[in-house]
């Protein structure tokens, strides 16, 4: 076994962009066949690390490259790819109006000299390929027609149809639900027991743990170390990836004496939740929990009037309400902080400032009907203010910001429409797990302000430690109600996983 | 100085103000006439024509779409008033004739824009195509009922409007000055112009906002047929007459304007300062080249260049700015 | 049949709508379903067809081409000039300048987009109006009346004669039928003209997998000046003659034809029936309206009411229709 070489063994990889050292002097090894897991917040250098690694970039002189035993003096692309090293994108990089057998054997079109299509050849190439995962999926279905877990499959099918001998993954769970996911694993373990190794770059730490038999970390572009996940436990894992410890403990209250200003009773939607009941107080975060697809989402949507239930009463603080729209929502006191921060939550190329003032443009109008530059500013920096947002102007478009700076522009946006509702739907996705501790104190205070806010989260641990009750969401119907005080989070994770 | 300059007017506009000069001044000493009065007063009368057109153009691709029956929309509005003031005697029709024309014709220009608004905010079509469309059915509408010839004879006092001068400052020259302050303000001031940038960047996110933004589609393409109708106007006074197709090489002029002014391709940025200047500098370009002996048809390819030649230079500017940044 | 509606919605759409009305006006109007007419329909809408498959092209790799009808107008001034220059030349000589001058034309538009970064409906804009603009300054707008023999002489393919007149099939519809199919056989069957699929489908995933991205934008652009260059030459030979101001404007009913027959602004999608098909419904709805008698003047019209309905048609999703009610968009 030792005779065997490395998949990957790299040594005292540096980059440097425009003065800034993006990776320093890291190790990274890979064995064959072996699962491992590559982690670090945002920014931390994985994605430099992976992109030195395929050829996109080449590293500072010095570095030792290794691919399944070969000195390198050079990796392109094209050397990477021929060495069998592939990765899946987390946006995947596949073709929607393609067919799956298209998308799996999309290799066998490359090439500049132009050839005939054998579209037979392709088919069974991509049969072949989905057989090595023991999956079946239709082969001549468009592409953009299947769910994403079925994408996900085809990406790996993909990477095994160029003969790949490690495959990276990016955030291959992100947007799964469970099931999908422990297919998903199901999948890597076959892929590993074929000796083709697996480097997972994950946020969920559960997963990645259960997963890879060693993990390294990376901090501000250098190695922390490289550990067996044996014996490894999330919280150490944070530190590692942080430098920091964190404080965990539930910070649940009793709520029940306080004024009800939302209350769900029966609320139904075909084909997306059921018979939906509960209560939300003043100054309480209830959290709501499930997996992707238990009907959250869809349920915040209805409660924010984006979406009509067919049956079932809203009550906002004992008056019935029917949102046409979710600007009648707006106005009665709902804010909807949505999961997809990148396409709905905020419009990326506009200004921050822009962005701050987008849910209260009447609230800068003057009397002549014109917006007032001054109330604009007033307004932004207000809230620039009260929720620590670090930003350089205002007028710096959006996308220049951190996951967890933009998320508290959405939060401002929100809070200044002054509303009675607050719904959180995964407010963490995409910010660094430092960060995260930022966003929850925030929705603290502004609870103990007297907000009621609903957090939605798949992270039952957030839940946990952040609400004053938990609902558990499973197929569309309110499977649980728990108390964190009383609930462990073992426990809850077992009803939410079970 | 420079970086307020930028800041309320947007970062094209000291690069185009240099351009500008840059123009004159070789065409200042390479066309003898250039300079002078008669030069620069048939400029200031050629400008408003193309410009009103531009601002027409403009708010509809900042909001990511287009505009493309532009100039079918103006021919219609003029000839709604044409029809009018042929109804009330012709070359007599007195000016209450006038003025129900033209709040006709604005009314002809709003009702087709908002046609296309509604189908595009509604259905969720194109704005290409559903412009293209309205553009194939109002050329056919036009010429049907034109039966392809031209409108003329209008009362004497229609071409102050076209012709004339208030305070030495021409009249069409004074219509695009209102009618460029009015977009300026409607985009940097007012909240349907702020979201129609929104919606120019990302419409769903801007929807979730709590923003309308159906109305404000609708608003933002029947505010675009107002514009035309304005054009319409115009141009019937200009030329003393109304034939459907008046105007149509402008369509993509305006277009070029618009991305020469640096309005994003995309949508979601674009201000009405620096594609004034641009149509500025199209113009002045055309009555210099004019000036030294070309014709329009080489003004036209000019400009074609010319833009290529700005949007290189941007890719540069770019570029060099990337290095820079790297090398800090 | 399955397949094909799976694999060609809009199209699968676009043809049922053309079936309905051919048969509504076969019924209405006894000229419509005469060889005559329906031979004089094909051979009129050849070099639409040319044209739209060259789009079709560009459209796939997910850009927009305005410029190709003024392109063709300088091919066609090129091309004759050339020919005339060398003494009159001939029809193998004729196409291959017409596809040189052509790709050359569209390779300017390539190297803009790739080299600069410019999206093509700005490069295309422009081009529009440099290609127009100096066309018309070096000819001052002059035809050209006198073409070499071969090109002005009509060849006919097949004739037959009816009760009511010749049907014929002409020249520009064979090099028609010959652009479709090798149109065809680029995007369906090359391995090129899959990358072209995928390039206009998710361009950063083509480029991470390793298309030649310059590549890709010199075949549908060099496509696309090829066929408008062919387009251009057949165009001088049905009319005997080269006006340099008689093709702007068509790009953009091309364009709505194109886009009628499913291909989408944005790429990835459309395919050479739905081209045929798209200008088909037009040229039908023209020539219907017009054998009905209705002003040519009021069909133009009917005709951009038609390209309005089928668009919004095939925007509104029956099946969502028929869903509970969800304001996604609101």
């Amino acid at each position: 076994m030792t005779d065997e070489p490395r998949a990957i063994r790299f040594s005292n990889m540096s980059k440097v962009f425009g003065g800034v050292k993006a990776l320093q002097d890291v190790a990274f090894d890979v064995g064959q066949g072996e699962v491992h897991c590559l982690a670090g917040e945002n920014g931390c250098g994985k994605s430099t690390l992976i992109k030195i690694i395929t050829g996109v970039y080449q590293p500072e002189a010095g570095a030792g490259m290794e691919l399944f035993g070969e000195r390198l003096a050079a990796i392109t692309p094209n050397v990477a790819r021929q060495k069998g090293i592939a990765v899946i994108w987390q946006d995947l990089a596949l073709f929607p109006e393609m067919t799956v057998a298209e998308n799996i054997a999309f290799e066998t079109m490359l090439g500049n000299r132009p050839r005939l299509v054998d579209y037979g050849a392709l088919r069974a190439r991509a049969e072949a390929a989905l057989a090595r995962l023991e999956v079946s999926l239709d082969l001549d279905a468009r592409l953009g027609t299947l769910p994403i877990a079925a994408r996900q499959v085809v990406a790996i099918a993909r990477a095994l149809v160029s003969d790949a001998r490690l495959i990276f993954m990016d955030e291959p769970t992100a947007s799964l639900t469970q099931a999908e996911t422990d297919a998903l694993l199901a999948v890597v373990r076959t892929l590993s027991a074929r000796g083709v190794a697996v480097v997972f770059v994950s946020h969920r730490l559960a997963e990645v743990l259960e997963i890879s038999s060693r993990v390294t970390v990376l901090r501000d572009g250098r190695l922390v170390g490289v550990y067996p996940t044996e014996g490894m436990t999330q919280a150490r894992l944070t530190e590692l990836m942080t430098g920091k410890t964190f404080d965990s403990h539930v910070m649940a209250r009793d709520t029940s004496a306080d004024p009800v200003v939302l209350e769900v009773e029966g609320l139904s939607r075909r084909g997306e939740f059921s018979d939906v009941s509960f209560v939300l107080r003043r100054g309480e975060v209830l959290g709501l929990t499930g997996l992707i697809g238990a009907g959250r989402t869809e349920l915040a949507h209805v409660l924010f009037g984006m979406a009509a239930p067919e049956r079932g009463t809203v009550r906002l603080e004992g008056r019935e309400v029917r949102f046409a729209s979710n600007r009648e929502a707006v106005a009665a006191g709902v804010a909807y902080v949505s999961e997809d921060r990148l396409a709905l939550g905020l419009i990326q190329p506009q200004s921050i400032s822009d962005n701050a003032v987008l849910s209260v443009l009447r609230r800068i109008t003057g009397a002549s009907g014109l917006m007032s530059p001054r109330r604009q500013e007033d307004l932004v920096a207000h809230w620039v203010r009260e929720l620590a947002v670090k930003i350089g102007r205002p007028g710096d478009a959006v996308s220049t910001l951190s996951g967890g700076n933009q998320q508290r522009v959405v939060l401002a946006k929100w809070l200044a429409t002054e509303p009675k509702v607050l719904i959180l739907d995964c407010p963490t996705v995409g910010v660094d797990v430092g960060a995260r501790a930022g966003i929850f104190r925030i929705v603290r205070e502004l609870a103990a302000q007297g907000l009621a806010i609903l957090l939605i989260s798949d992270e039952v641990s957030e839940v946990h430690v952040n609400a004053d009750r938990v609902l558990h969401m499973a197929g569309g119907r309110i499977a649980g109600e728990y108390d964190p005080r009383r609930t462990s989070l073992a426990d809850l994770e077992a009803a939410v996983y079970a | 100085m420079m970086d307020r300059i930028r800041q309320a007017f947007g970062p094209e506009v000291p690069g185009l103000l240099g351009f500008l000069l840059l123009v004159v001044a070789v065409f200042g000493v390479t066309a003898p006439n250039f300079l002078t009065a008669a030069n620069l007063g048939s400029i200031a009368y050629q400008l408003p024509e193309l410009g009103i057109l531009t601002l027409a153009m403009l708010i509809p691709i900042i909001s990511g779409g287009f505009n493309l029956a532009i100039i079918y929309t103006a021919n219609m509005a003029g000839l709604t008033l044409a029809f009018v003031l042929m109804q009330f005697g012709g070359v007599d029709a007195g000016a209450g004739a006038f003025l129900l024309g033209t709040v006709l014709a604005l009314a002809v220009g709003a009702l087709s824009g908002a046609a296309m608004g509604a189908v595009i905010a509604y259905i969720g079509a194109h704005p290409i195509l559903v412009s293209l469309a309205m553009m194939i059915f109002l050329r056919g509408l036009g010429e049907f009922l034109t039966k392809g010839g031209d409108i003329s004879g209008f009362p004497q006092y229609v071409a102050v409007l076209g012709h004339g001068s208030l305070l030495g400052i021409p009249v069409p020259l004074v219509l695009f000055g209102l009618c460029a302050l009015a977009w300026h303000v409607l985009l940097t001031r007012t909240r349907h112009g702020f979201a129609a940038r929104m919606i120019g960047s990302n419409l769903r996110a801007t929807t979730y906002s709590g923003v309308h933004t159906k109305r404000t589609l609708v608003l933002i393409y029947t505010l675009s047929g107002v514009m035309c109708a304005v054009a319409g106007i115009l141009m019937l006074s200009r030329f003393n007459s109304v034939r459907v197709g008046h105007g149509e090489a402008l369509l993509l002029v305006t277009v070029l304007a618009c991305f020469l002014g640096g309005v994003d391709p995309f949508g979601g940025f674009g201000r009405v300062v620096p594609v004034v200047i641009a149509l500025v500098v199209l113009q002045v370009l055309s009555s210099g080249l004019n000036l030294l002996g070309a014709n329009q048809h080489l003004s036209t390819a000019v400009w074609g260049l010319f833009l290529v030649g700005v949007m290189i230079l941007r890719w540069g500017a770019g570029r060099w700015k990337e290095r820079q940044r790297g090398r800090s | 049949m399955r397949d094909f509606l799976r694999a060609y919605p809009a199209e699968a759409k676009l043809l049922a709508v053309l079936v309905l009305l051919v048969a509504g006006l076969s019924v209405a109007s006894p000229e419509f379903l005469t060889l005559v007419n329906i031979t004089s329909l094909v051979n009129n809408n050849a070099v639409n067809l040319i044209w739209a498959v060259g789009l079709l092209v560009v459209l796939i790799a997910g850009g927009i081409d305005i410029s190709f009808a003024v392109a063709a107008s300088v091919v066609q001034y090129l091309a004759v000039t050339a020919l005339l220059g060398m003494g009159g030349g001939g029809w193998a000589v004729g196409i291959a300048l017409a596809m040189a001058f052509g790709i050359g034309l569209g390779l300017v538009n390539a190297a803009l987009i790739h080299g600069f970064r410019i999206i093509s409906i700005v490069v295309t804009i422009s081009t529009f109006n440099a290609f127009f603009g100096l066309l018309m300054f070096f000819t001052s707008g002059k035809s050209i009346y006198s073409l070499p023999d071969w090109l002005s002489r009509p060849i006919y393919l097949w004739e037959l004669q009816t009760e009511i007149g010749w049907a014929d099939i002409r020249l520009p519809v064979a090099v028609m039928a010959v652009c479709l199919l090798a149109t065809w056989f680029l995007i369906r069957r090359t391995t090129t003209g899959r990358q072209l699929y995928a390039f206009g489908d998710n361009p950063e995933g083509a480029r991470r997998a390793g298309i030649n991205i310059w590549l890709m934008q010199a075949i549908a652009f060099g496509w696309c000046g090829m066929m408008a260059g062919i387009a251009g030459l057949m165009q001088a030979h049905i009319t005997k003659e080269v006006v340099p101001n008689a093709l702007i404007g068509r790009e953009l009913d091309v364009l709505a034809a194109v886009v009628l027959g499913g291909a989408r602004l944005g790429g990835g999608r459309g395919s050479v029936l739905g081209c045929v098909l798209g200008v088909a419904l037009v040229a039908v709805a023209q020539n219907g309206l017009n054998l009905l008698g209705v002003s040519p003047y009021a069909f133009k019209m009917v005709v951009g009411i038609i390209i309005l309905a089928a668009i919004s048609a095939s925007n509104i999703d029956l099946a969502a229709m028929l869903a509970p009610k969800r304001r996604d968009r609101e």
